[in-house]
């Protein structure tokens, strides 16, 4: 019953002209320490709206979400955001833009010398530390994308929470980082909420892909267990029978159960 | 060495002065003279056909003052009035060491004696009048963006705020200064009353009949460019739950510092603009006042006096925008940008 994350029967009213949209409607999800949940759905069915809930950025109208026991309603770093369009601080380098992260949330409890270790190790986490005094905008998408992630994972988050983190990334580039945050996740072995619009990102990363109904009023259609054993290796699972068949469930899902009535 | 060089001309807008540099240093010749032709010559030339055309008008035009004066009367009283400003600087000199020798003087038969130093009042000159016209200019400025800025960031950051006070800015942006002044004259001289004022009401009427008249477009675009600052970049802050003043000094205030200056260049254009006028009816002894006193003067070197004004306060407006241009360009974290 008490899990770590608990997003318990939230909806959501946006406020319009023509009187409240309701976007969500009592989706309920609830999600173990260490795991990682891909969220899938057509677009504006309400995947980002989840994920801004938890965020703390959106208040939920009905329902709330509680995170080991206590519930949250406000933004903060124990629930790290990365973002699809990267949002680094142009005028910041790459370091100083971790810096930033670390500094508001470690400033005062932690040395000069270990946050400055901190940052590096962080940036070195995503194999940016060679770029790491350079700017935002004499980088290319995916590094941006790293410096990102660095950032959220800087804060030590309980839960890191990306909205389709890869999703502006070309093929080859999204590869590259879904490999480096599979090595990540090994590592630090994270809570992760990931939003994402592909089936094979979902299925090759996930413990458990979340998949939702079309809006309006959204909610949670299926949950599907991932049970493929860790590391998981791209070549290899091409050809693995179980592989194709989570991708095969979540395509019928997604296109012959809940296809779009509208394109 | 040759690059930081280069940087900084193209910083300061001396973009002509970089062909220079590289053909100094044997970089390329051919294509360094031809850059040279294009960004020296081709302005030159039309420099050339303006002074000629002005020559042929000028001389075809006479009014009461004579008449108008082409540009070699104009560069004749240009040399005039520097001269006058060294003359006064020696007249001046002269009173100083006059004085001293008269007080030194006092002092041996008395060393009680009281001496009075009195500082020297000869007219201002053509100089004297630029750096007072600069200073002016430059107070109403400077209260204009300690005003504007802070206001233009807080109206940004909030809805209701800027529709609260877009009516009065949209309401007092066309002003004229020829309106403001009555008023302020007439505030100043109420409100700032002191037996020994540091400054003279005319300047102080005048700055911020500047500063009225300077502070929209900073206003202006800097609570567009708040407003305006990718929305992600705030929930970033809110996620580091920065507090509202490291929001604004960490987040805000860098995110919209191109916009901000983008203002502050339009303002003090118009500050310069205006001052000019403000001079003229407050009295104020700037470049404003020289022009409506040679005016009342009414000799046959008037107008070419004023001639020289109106070239001088045209250059001076153009090195103020140079130099906030290149405030802007080092300011600005987007360095590709094409800032004009
Ligand atoms: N702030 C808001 N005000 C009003 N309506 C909103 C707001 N945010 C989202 N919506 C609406 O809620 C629905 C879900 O939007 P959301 O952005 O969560 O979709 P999404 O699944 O993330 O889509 P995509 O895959 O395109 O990113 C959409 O119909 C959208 O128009
Ligand atoms: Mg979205």
């Amino acid at each position: 019953m008490d899990k770590y994350l608990n997003i318990d029967h939230v909806s959501i009213d946006f406020p319009t002209p023509n009187g409240p949209f309701r976007a969500l409607d009592n989706v309920n999800l609830k999600i173990d320490k260490g795991e990682f949940v891909s969220i899938i759905g057509h677009s504006g069915c309400g995947k980002s709206t989840v994920m801004n809930i938890v965020g703390g950025l959106y208040q939920a109208t009905e329902g709330g979400v509680i995170l080991e026991g206590r519930e949250v309603n406000d933004p903060g770093p124990d629930r790290a955001i990365v973002f699809q369009n990267h949002s680094l601080f142009p005028w910041l380098t790459c370091y100083q833009n971790v810096e930033l992260a670390v500094k508001s949330v470690f400033g005062g409890k932690r040395s000069k010398q270990e946050m400055k270790d901190w940052i590096e190790h962080n940036l070195s986490l995503v194999h940016m530390s060679h770029a790491m005094h350079k700017l935002p905008s004499e980088i290319s998408g995916g590094m941006k994308q790293r410096i990102g992630i660095a950032r959220a994972l800087s804060m030590e988050p309980k839960v890191l929470l990306m909205d389709e983190p890869f999703g502006a990334l070309d093929a080859l580039t999204r590869a590259h980082l879904q490999d480096s945050l599979m090595e990540i996740q090994a590592e630090l072995n994270n809570t992760v909420i990931m939003i994402t619009h592909d089936v094979d990102e979902a299925v090759l990363l996930s413990d458990k892909i979340v998949m939702m109904t079309n809006g309006p009023a959204a909610s949670i259609g299926e949950v599907m267990d991932v049970k493929l054993p860790r590391p998981r290796k791209r070549l290899e699972l091409a050809d693995n029978g179980d592989y194709n068949h989570y991708r095969s469930e979540v395509i019928h899902f997604l296109h012959a159960r809940h296809a779009r009535k509208v394109a | 060495m040759k690059d930081k060089l280069i940087y900084f001309l193209e910083l300061t807008g001396f973009n002509w002065f970089i062909p220079l540099v590289k053909l100094g240093t044997g970089d390329s010749p051919k294509a360094q003279l031809q850059d040279l032709a294009k960004m020296v010559g081709v302005p030159l030339f039309a420099i050339v056909v303006f002074l000629l055309l002005w020559h042929m008008g000028a001389a075809k035009i006479i009014t009461s003052l004579g008449q108008v004066p082409g540009p070699t009367q104009v560069w004749e009283q240009t040399t005039v009035l520097v001269d006058e400003h060294y003359e006064e600087r020696e007249r001046e000199q002269a009173f100083i060491e006059r004085q001293e020798k008269r007080n030194a003087i006092k002092l041996e038969k008395n060393p009680d004696a009281d001496v009075t130093i009195r500082p020297y009042t000869g007219k201002e000159t053509f100089f004297d009048q630029i750096l007072t016209s600069l200073a002016t200019v430059f107070v109403g400025f400077l209260l204009a963006s300690v005003i504007a800025i802070p206001i233009g960031i807080v109206a940004g950051l909030s809805n209701t705020l800027y529709s609260a006070i877009n009516p009065l800015i949209q309401i007092f942006k066309p002003v004229s200064p020829l309106a403001w002044l009555p008023i302020v004259t007439m505030v100043v001289s109420a409100l700032y009353v002191s037996d020994n004022p540091l400054f003279a009401k005319s300047f102080v009427t005048s700055a911020i009949t500047v500063m009225l008249c300077s502070l929209w477009p900073t206003l202006i675009n800097t609570a567009v460019g708040v407003s305006s600052i990718d929305k992600d970049l705030i929930n970033v802050a809110r996620v580091l739950r920065l507090n509202y003043l490291t929001t604004i000094y960490k987040v805000v205030i860098p995110a919209s510092i191109p916009m901000i200056f983008t203002g502050l260049r339009i303002s003090l254009g118009i500050g310069w603009m205006v001052l000019i006028a403000a001079e003229m009816l407050a009295q104020n002894p700037g470049l404003g006042k020289f022009v409506w006193d040679e005016f009342q003067n009414g000799s046959s070197e008037s107008l070419s006096r004023i001639m020289v004004a109106v070239l001088t306060i045209g250059i001076v407006g153009f090195i103020l925008d140079r130099i906030t241009l290149s405030f802007q360009k080092f300011f600005s974290y987007d360095k590709n940008a094409t800032i004009r």
